[in-house]
Formats: C-alpha cells, sequence, structure tokens
C-alpha cells in the first residue's frame, strides 16, 4: 500500500510539473471544463444522481450511450457515467460478474442453454430477479463498399450472399448488372472484408443473410463469420481496409460507413431499391415483435421482409438491466440514467450519430420498463 | 572503491569483529531476500501455469479436431473444433522474419555506437536508439496501419509479381497485414532490445582485449571479430531471445495490422496470407470469452504460445550456459 | 580460409555490400568464434588490402544499420509528432480530462489519463523492480544448483507470457476468484509479470559482467559479501540496470492490451489504484480509435500517442540523468 502510494505521489508530481510548465505558457483554463458544441437535453426533467455508474458491453451502441452520458452529465455535474465499448459478449459477461451495472448488448440474453449455461438464468443469478432487454438504439448496419466510378450500387439478399459467400467474385458479375442497369461496373476483382473479432454486427447481419437467401447462405448466423474474405478487426478496422482498397466491401455499422465517406448499397427487397436512411431502417424496428414477456423488451426483427420502403438490415441493442437491483442506490442511478436516455429529446439526438429513431410504441414501452427498475 | 563514497544506514564494514558478525546476519539476510524474490517468480510462473492447464484441458478434452494440426477455429457451440496450425505459422513466421531483420541490424547499430561512431555521436546515437523502445506499441499499430502500410505495399506487390513463382512468395489475394508486413513492423519494434542490451555489453568489453588485438595488428574490424563480439555473444544472445519473446507475444500492435483468414481458405505458404497469431487472436476476441470451454480453447492457443517461448529460450539458455559468468 | 578468400575476391563489391549487409553482412558478424582468431593470425600474413578493404566494408555497415535503424525512428516520430503537436499544445490538454467530450467534439484534456498511466507505472516498478533485482542478484551472486537453474527457467518463462495471457490471469484471480472489482491496481499486477522478466534478464547480464576481480578486492579487504554486492557490485553495474528499468517500464506503460481487460477507461479523473476505473493513455488512444475516420477523434488519438511517448521520454531522461550522477559517484 505505502509503496503504491509513493508511486502515486511522484506520479502526480511529475503531472503536476508537466502542467505547470504548460501553463506556464498558456493561459490557464479550469480543469476538466467542458468544451465542444454538443446538442444536450433539456436539464429541466433529469433526475440527478450524484455518484459513479459503469457499464459495458456493445461497440455498436458507443457512440449513442456517449451522447446520452454527455447530455445526462451536462445536466448533472455530480454523476459520472463510464460506458466501456468492448463488445457485447464482454459486456455481459462483466454484468453476470457483477462488474457492471448494466451492459450494452447487440443481441437479448439468451433464454436457451449454450454450452450448458442460460446467459438469462445466469443473469437473473447475479441480480437476484429477472434482467431485463431494453432497447435504447437502432443500428442500421450499412453494405460499404468502395468501386471507382461506382457511386450507387443496389443488392438484393441473394447476390449479397453470394458476395459475402465468395461465390460472386468480379463487379461486372451479371447478377450485380442485373440489378444495376444503366451502372458502368468495372471488373475490379471483389474484396470482401469482415469483422475478425466476434461480434454483434457479425451476428445480425448473417442473420440477414440467412433470412434473405436461405439456399445460399447456409452457415448458422453467429458473432463469428462463416463467409469468405479477409478479416480486419473492429469496425473501425473493416471500414478504414474498405477505404483503402478498390474493389472492396464490407458490413458496418451505419455511423461508421458515414464517418469514412463510403458508399452504401441499397437493397432490393423485392420491391424495388431501398436507401439507408432513419426513417426506411426505424419502419424495420416498427415492425419488429416482441419476444419477451411484460418488461422485458427483446425485439424479433424481421430480416426476410418483403415490405416496400424498408431497410432490413438493422441490428437493435439493448441495455440489459436488473429489474431490482440488489443495491437500491444503484438501482436508483441505473434508472435515473435510462430515464434519460430513453427520452424524446435523446433518441431524438441520435440520428445524426448513425442511428435509426425507435419507433414511439417501443420507447412508450422502454419507458414503462424503466420506470419499474427498482 | 566505492565502500567509502556512498553512506548506508548499517554499519561501516571496515571496523571490527562487531561488524563482522552483523555483516554475517545482514548476508544472511540479504541472500534470504534474494532467495525469497527467486521463489516469488517461481511462484507466479507456477500459478500461471495451473491456470492455464487447468481451463485448457477441459476444452481440450471436447475438442473435436486436432488441436495441433487442425487449422479450424470454432471453439464455441456444443461440438468445438478448434486447432491453432494457422497462429503457429503466423506467430513463427512473423516473429522468424523480425529476428532476420532485428538482430544482424541491431548488433550492426550496438557496433556502431560503441566502435564506429565519433565520440560526439556516442550518446545521442545511442539516445536516438533509446528512443524507438520508448514509443509504445500502440503507436507502432496506429502508425503501421495509417501510414507503413501504404509503403511497404507496393513492395509487396513487386515481390509477387516477380517472384511469385517462389512458394514463400506466392501472390495472395490479402491487401492488408500480411505475415511479410507483419514481421517488418515487429522487427522496428525490437530492434531498440536488441541494440540496448548488445550496446551495453559491447561497452564492457575489456579494453585489454582491444588493445591486445589492436597492438597485435589488427584492423579495427579484426579487433571487434576476435574481442568484442566473442565478449559480447552470450550477452547478445540473451538480448535477441527477450526480443524474440517480445515478437512472439506482441499483442496490440499486431491485433490492429493483421488480416485475420476466412474459415476454409485453402493453404499457402506464402508470407504474403493473412492469419492470426496466437497473441492477436486472444485479444482481438478476449471480450467475448462467453463461457469456460471457449475460453479455454484461447487459453490452450495461450498455453502453445509459452511453451515456444519456453523451447526457444531453452536452447538460448544452453548456448549461453557454455560460457561461463564472469571468469572470462 | 575460402571465406576470407570469398571475400576478398570481390573487393568491387563494397557499395553493394553496404546496402546488403545491413541485413546479410552483419549476419556472419554473430558467429564469430575462434575460428576467427585463426583467421585472424592467418589473414596477418596476407595482403594488408584485402583486410583495409573488409575493414571499410564493416565500418560501412555499421553505419548503413545505424542509419536503417533511425529511418523508421525519425519517420514514427513526425508521424505521432505532426498530428498530435496541435492537440498538446493546448494548455487544457495537461489539466482537463474528457468528461462530456465525445468522439465528435474536439479537443479536451488527457491529464487523468497522463496521472493515471503514471500512478499505474509507479505502482508497477515498485513491486516489480525490487524482486527482479533481487532474483538477479540471486542468480548472479547467490544461486548455485538446481534452485538457480529453476529461478532462471522460470524468468525465461516468464518473459514468454503475453500480455494478454497475463491479464487473462490476473483476471481470473481478482475478478473470478476473488470477487473484487477492476480497478488500476489490477492492471498493475498484471504489468508486474511483464516486467519482472525483462528487469531481471536485463540487471543479470549487466551484473555478470562486474569483473570478478572487484569482488574479490572487496571481500579481500573483509567487506562481507551482501555488502560488497550493495556497495561494488551493484554501483559499478547501476548504469546497465537503469537502463533495463527504463526499457520495462517503456514496455509496461505502452501496454494496451492488459488495461482492455483489467483496466476500463474513463474521462473523469481518477487518482484512487483500489477504486474504480482508471484512465490511461493506452485506453484512451483506444478510445478515440475506434473513431479515427473523424478528425476529431484522430487529433485526440495521435495527441494522446505523442503524449505518452513525452512521458515514457521523460522517464527515460530521469533516469539517464540519475545513472550519470552515480557514475560521477564513482
Amino acid at each position: 500500500m505505502s509503496v503504491s502510494r509513493i508511486g502515486a505521489v511522484s506520479a502526480i508530481a511529475l503531472a503536476g510539473a508537466l502542467a505547470l510548465s504548460a501553463c506556464a505558457t498558456e493561459n490557464p483554463a479550469p480543469a476538466g471544463s467542458t468544451q465542444g458544441a454538443g446538442s444536450s437535453a433539456s436539464a429541466g426533467n433529469v433526475d440527478c444522481f450524484s455518484g459513479d455508474l459503469a457499464a459495458e458491453g456493445s461497440t455498436a451502441q458507443k457512440n449513442a450511450i456517449a451522447q446520452a452520458i454527455k447530455s445526462y452529465q451536462e445536466a448533472c455535474a455530480d454523476a459520472t457515467i463510464d460506458y466501456n465499448a468492448t463488445g457485447s459478449g464482454s459486456g455481459i459477461k462483466q454484468f453476470i460478474a457483477k462488474q457492471v451495472a448494466f451492459a450494452g448488448s447487440d443481441s437479448a440474453l439468451k433464454t436457451t442453454p449454450k454450452d450448458g449455461k442460460v446467459e438469462a438464468e445466469e443473469a437473473k443469478n447475479a441480480c437476484g430477479s429477472p434482467a431485463w432487454n431494453l432497447p435504447m438504439a437502432a443500428g442500421p448496419i450499412a453494405i460499404a463498399y468502395n468501386v471507382n466510378g461506382v457511386d450507387k450500387l443496389t443488392l438484393n439478399g441473394e447476390v449479397a450472399a453470394k458476395i459475402f459467400n465468395g461465390q460472386i467474385t468480379t463487379w461486372n458479375d451479371p447478377a450485380i448488372a442485373a440489378l444495376n442497369k444503366g451502372v458502368t461496373l468495372p471488373s475490379t476483382p471483389i474484396k470482401v472484408y469482415f469483422r475478425s473479432d466476434e461480434s454483434g454486427t457479425t451476428e445480425n447481419f448473417t442473420k440477414y443473410l440467412q433470412a434473405a437467401a436461405p439456399s445460399v447462405w447456409t452457415a448458422d448466423p453467429g458473432k463469428q463469420w462463416t463467409g469468405k474474405g479477409e478479416g480486419k478487426e473492429k469496425s473501425a478496422g473493416v471500414s478504414a481496409a474498405v477505404k483503402s482498397q478498390d474493389g472492396g466491401i464490407t458490413y458496418v455499422e451505419w455511423s461508421y460507413a458515414q464517418q469514412n465517406q463510403l458508399h452504401m448499397a441499397a437493397i432490393d427487397t423485392g420491391s424495388g431499391p431501398v436507401e439507408l436512411t432513419g426513417e426506411t431502417a426505424g419502419k424495420a424496428i416498427a415492425a419488429a415483435k416482441q419476444v419477451g414477456t411484460g418488461n422485458d423488451l427483446a425485439l424479433k426483427l424481421d430480416y426476410g421482409t418483403k415490405e416496400a420502403g424498408v431497410y432490413p438490415i438493422v441490428l437493435v441493442t439493448y441495455e440489459i438491466v436488473c429489474s431490482k437491483y440488489a443495491d437500491a442506490e444503484q438501482g436508483k442511478k441505473v434508472k435515473a440514467f435510462l430515464k434519460h436516455y430513453a427520452s424524446a429529446d435523446v433518441q431524438k439526438s441520435l440520428e445524426p450519430l448513425g442511428y435509426a429513431p425507435l419507433p414511439a410504441e417501443v420507447l412508450t414501452k422502454v419507458d414503462t420498463a424503466v420506470d419499474a427498475i427498482s | 572503491m566505492s565502500t567509502t563514497s556512498l553512506p548506508t544506514p548499517t554499519g561501516q564494514p571496515t571496523e571490527s569483529r562487531a561488524a563482522g558478525r552483523s555483516g554475517r546476519a545482514g548476508d544472511r539476510l540479504f541472500s534470504g531476500a534474494t532467495t525469497i524474490s527467486g521463489i516469488i517468480v517461481i511462484g507466479i510462473v507456477t500459478l500461471i501455469g495451473v491456470f492455464l492447464i487447468a481451463q485448457a484441458i477441459p476444452a481440450l478434452l471436447r475438442n473435436n479436431a486436432n488441436f495441433l494440426t487442425s487449422r479450424e477455429w470454432s471453439p464455441g457451440g456444443d461440438h468445438p473444433r478448434f486447432g491453432i496450425l494457422e497462429f503457429l505459422w503466423t506467430t513463427v513466421t512473423s516473429s522468424l522474419i523480425a529476428m532476420a531483420l532485428a538482430v544482424p541490424v541491431g548488433v550492426g547499430v550496438a557496433l556502431f555506437i560503441t566502435q564506429y561512431a565519433p565520440r560526439w555521436l556516442r550518446r545521442p546515437a545511442a539516445n536516438l536508439v533509446d528512443l524507438l523502445a520508448a514509443v509504445p506499441s500502440i503507436v507502432y499499430g496506429l502508425w503501421g496501419l495509417l501510414t507503413f502500410r501504404a509503403v511497404i505495399r507496393p513492395f509487396e506487390q513487386f515481390l509477387q509479381q516477380k517472384f511469385g513463382w517462389f512458394p514463400l512468395f506466392a501472390p495472395t489475394p490479402i491487401s492488408g497485414g500480411t505475415i511479410f508486413f507483419i514481421g517488418i513492423v515487429l522487427a522496428i519494434m525490437i530492434l531498440p532490445i536488441v541494440t540496448a542490451l548488445s550496446r551495453e555489453v559491447f561497452d564492457q568489453t575489456p579494453a585489454a582485449h582491444k588493445e591486445g588485438a589492436l597492438a597485435l595488428g589488427a584492423t579495427h574490424w579484426e579487433m571487434i571479430r576476435t574481442s568484442v563480439l566473442p565478449f559480447g555473444k552470450p550477452g547478445v544472445i540473451s538480448a535477441s531471445m527477450l526480443a524474440l519473446g517480445r515478437a512472439l507475444g506482441e499483442t496490440i500492435a499486431v491485433t490492429f495490422l493483421v488480416s485475420a483468414l476466412a474459415g476454409g481458405t485453402p493453404w499457402t505458404w506464402s508470407l504474403f496470407n493473412g492469419g492470426e497469431t496466437f497473441a492477436s487472436k486472444i485479444a482481438n476476441n478476449a471480450a467475448e470469452f462467453s463461457n469456460p470451454n471457449k475460453t479455454g480453447a484461447y487459453i490452450a492457443a495461450g498455453l502453445v504460445l509459452f511453451v515456444l517461448t519456453f523451447v526457444v529460450n531453452s536452447i538460448a539458455r544452453v548456448v549461453i550456459e557454455r560460457r561461463k559468468a564472469f571468469s572470462e | 580460409m575460402t571465406m576470407t578468400a570469398h571475400d576478398e575476391t570481390r573487393p568491387g563489391g563494397t557499395g553493394s555490400g553496404a546496402r546488403l549487409g545491413t541485413t546479410g553482412g552483419t549476419g556472419t558478424s554473430t558467429t564469430p568464434t575462434d575460428p576467427g582468431r585463426r583467421d585472424l593470425i592467418e589473414s596477418m600474413d596476407r595482403p594488408h588490402r584485402g583486410r583495409a578493404i573488409k575493414d571499410h566494408v564493416a565500418r560501412i555497415v555499421m553505419w548503413g544499420s545505424f542509419v536503417l535503424a533511425v529511418v523508421p525512428l525519425v519517420w514514427i516520430l513526425w508521424t505521432v509528432a505532426s498530428n498530435g503537436f496541435h492537440m498538446i499544445t493546448t494548455s487544457l490538454w495537461w489539466t482537463g480530462n474528457q468528461r462530456n467530450i465525445n468522439t465528435t467534439d474536439a479537443g479536451g484534456g488527457a491529464r487523468h489519463a497522463i496521472e493515471g498511466t503514471l500512478i499505474q507505472a509507479g505502482a508497477t516498478a515498485a513491486i516489480a523492480v525490487p524482486i527482479a533485482i533481487l532474483t538477479a542478484i540471486y542468480l548472479v551472486e547467490y544461486g548455485r544448483g538446481r534452485l538457480a537453474r529453476v529461478i532462471s527457467f522460470m524468468v525465461d518463462i516468464l518473459s514468454g507470457v503475453p500480455s494478454i495471457v497475463a491479464a487473462l490471469f490476473i483476471y481470473a484471480v481478482w475478478v473470478t476468484t476473488f470477487g473484487i472489482d477492476r480497478n488500476g491496481f489490477a492492471v498493475s499486477l498484471s504489468l508486474v509479470l511483464l516486467m519482472i522478466p525483462t528487469v531481471t534478464r536485463s540487471t543479470e547480464e549487466m551484473l555478470k559482467l562486474v569483473p570478478n576481480e572487484l569482488r574479490e578486492a572487496s571481500y579481500a579487504l573483509g567487506v562481507p559479501k551482501w555488502v560488497t554486492i550493495v556497495r561494488v557490485v551493484l554501483p559499478t553495474a547501476f548504469s546497465g540496470i537503469v537502463t533495463g528499468v527504463l526499457l520495462g517500464l517503456a514496455r509496461v506503460m505502452g501496454e494496451t492490451a492488459p488495461l482492455l481487460i483489467l483496466g476500463p477507461y474513463t474521462k473523469n479523473f481518477q487518482r484512487d489504484l483500489f477504486n474504480g476505473n482508471m484512465p490511461t493513455l493506452p485506453t484512451m488512444i483506444n478510445e478515440d480509435r475506434s473513431d479515427f475516420a473523424l478528425s476529431t477523434a484522430a487529433e485526440r488519438m495521435w495527441g494522446a500517442a505523442l503524449t505518452l511517448i513525452i512521458l515514457v521520454l521523460l522517464l527515460n531522461l530521469a533516469g539517464r540523468f540519475i545513472a550519470r550522477r552515480s557514475a560521477v559517484a564513482k
């Protein structure tokens, strides 16, 4: 203890010296001052807590929850919320190990046994009460590509599945050309990039491929990629790889496709090409069915949808919470923050960040469920 | 000697018998402390070993594929199938490329600094190379990904076009982190380790050896070959092994850079193929270690890396043992 | 010797030798042993010209190696500095944190991460350095027989533990077995595992280089062994030991993998090693790396990388200063 304290003291002393030298040359600024113009929710109806709240999980919702945290902390100066975007599986693991108050996950807790364990049961044991899945943000998955001279592309489920499992290997393949009349496609080889880490994005995307083209995509959907191509690490890795490679294509969260200014394919579900927008993706969420019971709002998306104007490849990212926290204080904190996250103002601020808005009826249910957390 | 220049809390050794007794007690205390430290190290390694083996065995027992020769990796589910062949190949090959580049250059730099550089350049040169050691591996990862990749890529394409007939240079569709590229980045990362320790050792070459060689009429290079290098050899080997250990286990930079292969990709000997190393595979997937069996599969892979390093180090040990400590 | 003759027949190959030599030429230099000595004696009788040329080639090769090593260094430093310079010249960088600053927002401070990195590195060094140096002393000065061999092997094995495995091990002990929340100290413990072998090995090498005559002279004066070690052997090897410690420290300060498992990031100040998430520069880099396509995040990422390099560098300078002062004292 005392040894590490000495380390700490000397460390702080060094940091202090650095800070002083920096201040000497420029005007000192107040420590921890907030900066940057961000849209903040109206502070009026925010229920503030003071103290720390830790959460961990999905990378897909990182920017959404960061926005919610920012506006919450701006309204509540004494509150500190950390969200570590390490991955859905990690979030659930830490939640079960009681390392975090709630987890972010791209898929609801599994209710069927896997390797002799049921996630939902484990979470229930950890909480001492049933754990709930609360949808908080919808992240459309873009099929992003980089082909010289092609800035508009339409794919359907079958062609996409063939591209991603290596059956179609060049951009001027007749199957692609048939969907893109009037577009000059080059003979560039197709380079598929996939997520080399296990990911909820991969799981949801392969669910779509299987639902839309069951005869082509025969592998079971899962977090591990089962198609062809070259794997890169995380969303940042695949989007950067596509950006720097002519002929590249990948599946990636909408926000990453936007950040990297990648072209995104429109999806033809049978009733004409549908571009990826907040509205078209939102429709897919609205059509989702609730599979959880009561306040457990696990949703099931219809990836095989043929409805016009619906962009089918979306993932719903949940917050996984205890319905009743053993530590009442922690329960209050989670409730206060999620109430804010689910509020209309915050939800509205997510769309520019690459998320589809949750439909009003889903939000109402989420709000009710959050109220029931204790 | 320094016995009088540095004050210590305990008695002056030059004093009579009382000091002698306290010296013996001190000796026991001190040697006891050093022994305990050594035993702590044994304890730590034993614990890690027990942990690795305990986690790996249940997963290995459930494995439906040959752990050592399979290239499949699907450790989850009810019928896990996983093997490490691909990781082993990538890890070993990229580390060998790194060693082949870094050890000669590193020793060359160390010799340059200690034997060739003009006096005014020695200290700055040494500091400059140490600076390379000060660059954290995450920065190598960023630099490799965002800057260096674009420079190596044309060179790789050239090699594939001109020497594609040679199995190691066979063309592949991989555009990102090839084994070759990883090897080069690793070489840059371990260069300062090789250099820093070799330099220290070369610096200690007894002047008598060097002057003796020169007096016999040896050229500068002959003096180095006959006195400096033999003297520094154990140190250089030791430094190289440390460096190899780091190259084999380097995690975050490789994770950023490497291109994973999809399941079922045909085998090739090409250095321009992708493929994950042990460490990058574990790190990249650590977030999804959702159940003990899956975790166990990754831990088993970690165990292989552990054994690999152990073997390499044992060989080095044997080489060094042949030259006994400080009685040259 | 055929090798020598072969080399001498290509005096014109100086230029290409210099280029290739950086990878191939010095390859021979790592294995010159006793045959080398015979070689020398024989070559005494040979024409002087060939030997001079070889000497010249060697000189060029050494310079070439140095230049080759400096190129990536300058390149990396330039990349990091040119991209990160802007961030670290704001005073807020050294005083503020990242609270309420999202990836799309510019600026913010890094002081929270700087403090976290230094605190964790300090705690790591405080635990690892004594163990490592004492172990090295045991191996060189006391250890004989089986125990010494076992310890020596164990150090080798420990050096082969990848950082990610060390982190998984600590996670298994800390969280799974004892059920303690992850914190900065858990990170330090995993870093200790990585630092011990580096420091032990380098210290060992340095201690071995201390001439035995020094020890014997000290014993002859009636100085007890432990005093000899503390006041004769250690001071003689001091600068080398410091170099080793700094290499080890540099490695652990930039280590990222264990932090991803054991040390969740926070955008807020956190100086308590034993409670809560602790921010560090590597995790800060990692946080912004996922959005490096955004200039706001990229700038911060490079800024944090530059800061990390500067920190390690300052420690290096400090260590060098200490080493030099001790050398003067000698």
